[in-house]
């Protein structure tokens, strides 16, 4: 399969994930360039840890912002915070 | 009885965390909607018929005063509860399933549904089963398996578990429309420019103006979130104009080439 229809297929994966059933419209027919960009499924370890999403099951007890220092120490990043507090107070 | 020293509820579940420059996408994930498991512990005996009444005149929009802890503003709030399912009721505990607006205190909720039924109640533990496009599934990673992960990979360099947990940043905003753009688009968007009709190779239908969407490459790479000008239908039938206006850029710059200022020679 070409580039462009493995990218067109990881986005219909996309939209079932998300649970999106819109139809699409189509503007114009295009190709896209292998010599740049990379399909996301193949992204290198290196980039999925800047371009990546770690879904975590938040154990009792510490606070979502200690569990998200948590992993950033562990996989020693720069930047990482999460989506939304998971806390018992409030 | 005396009803003092419950402690902190337990609480767990669905927390999604950006890694790096992914961090750009949380914003989507704080906005979008949450589905919990609670636990509730009436105070008193209540029948059945009477709690199940009290709880379904909670679905719906709800006003809600965030909590004295909490990190927003105290201010009355309107929140929608799109369902309350009674899971389980086994006296004092009723077991829910709550699926709302972000920002719904389920902990203050069930404190209401309390007030209102007058016997008092409190949230005994939580769990969250969803944020946005998250759910409890085989990617759900618990600490331990994420620690095995990188051991396994900065031990003996084998990539599998740690490929299996981090998901590509995409899947964080697989819940909104998208806009797929051509190669010679990339570049200008990736230094801000908003993107305009002939940039555009395919998008959702039913875009209103005004939404949230995701613009991404042929290769289903995220570029940016944008905020539409103009609705699907009136893009589809216009050959020029700005489209959508590019709130925030998550790809870095110059990984497609620069084609603005020049003629885009398309591959076909």
């Amino acid at each position: 399969m070409d580039v462009t229809s493995e990218g067109l297929k990881f986005i219909d994966e996309l939209d079932r994930f998300g649970g999106v059933s819109r139809r699409w419209l189509i503007k114009r027919d295009e190709s896209t360039d292998s010599r740049y960009g990379v399909l996301p499924k193949t992204r290198p370890i290196s980039e999925l840890l800047r371009f990546g999403i770690i879904c975590v099951d938040k154990p009792p007890g510490p606070t979502s912002h200690e569990v998200v220092a948590w992993v950033k120490r562990l996989l020693d990043l720069p930047k990482a915070g999460h989506g939304g507090t998971l806390e018992s107070y409030p | 009885m005396v009803w003092v020293g419950w402690g902190h509820p337990k609480v767990t579940g669905v927390l999604p965390i950006a890694l790096g420059d992914a961090t750009k996408v949380i914003g989507v994930l704080m906005l979008a909607d949450k589905e919990y498991v609670a636990v509730m512990q009436l105070h008193k005996y209540v029948d059945d018929d009477r709690l199940i009444s009290v709880i379904n005149e909670f679905i719906g929009e709800i006003y809600q005063r965030p909590p004295v802890r909490s990190s927003v503003k105290r201010t009355l709030r309107i929140k929608r509860v799109y369902d309350i399912k009674v899971l389980e009721i086994k006296f004092p505990y009723v077991l829910l399933h709550v699926s709302c607006e972000h920002g719904t205190y389920v902990r203050k909720l069930i404190h209401d549904i309390g007030e209102v039924l007058g016997v008092g109640a409190h949230m005994r533990e939580l769990r969250r089963v969803r944020t946005g496009p998250f759910r409890e599934d085989d990617y759900l990673v618990n600490l331990h398996e994420l620690s095995e992960a990188v051991y396994l990979y900065n031990e003996l360099k084998n990539q599998s578990l740690l490929r299996k947990y981090i998901m590509p940043v995409e899947y964080a905003v697989s819940h909104l429309p998208k806009v797929v753009v051509s190669d010679g688009a990339v570049g200008a968007l990736t230094y801000g420019a908003d993107l305009a009709i002939p940039g555009i190779v395919r998008l959702h239908e039913h875009i209103k103006k005004g939404d949230l969407v995701a613009i991404l490459t042929l290769k289903g790479e995220l570029v940016a979130l944008g905020r539409a000008l103009m609705d699907s239908e009136e893009i589809v039938n216009n050959m020029k104009g700005v489209a959508f206006k590019t709130i925030r850029v998550i790809m870095p710059r110059d990984v497609y080439p620069r084609a603005w200022g020049q003629r885009y020679t398309r591959t076909s």
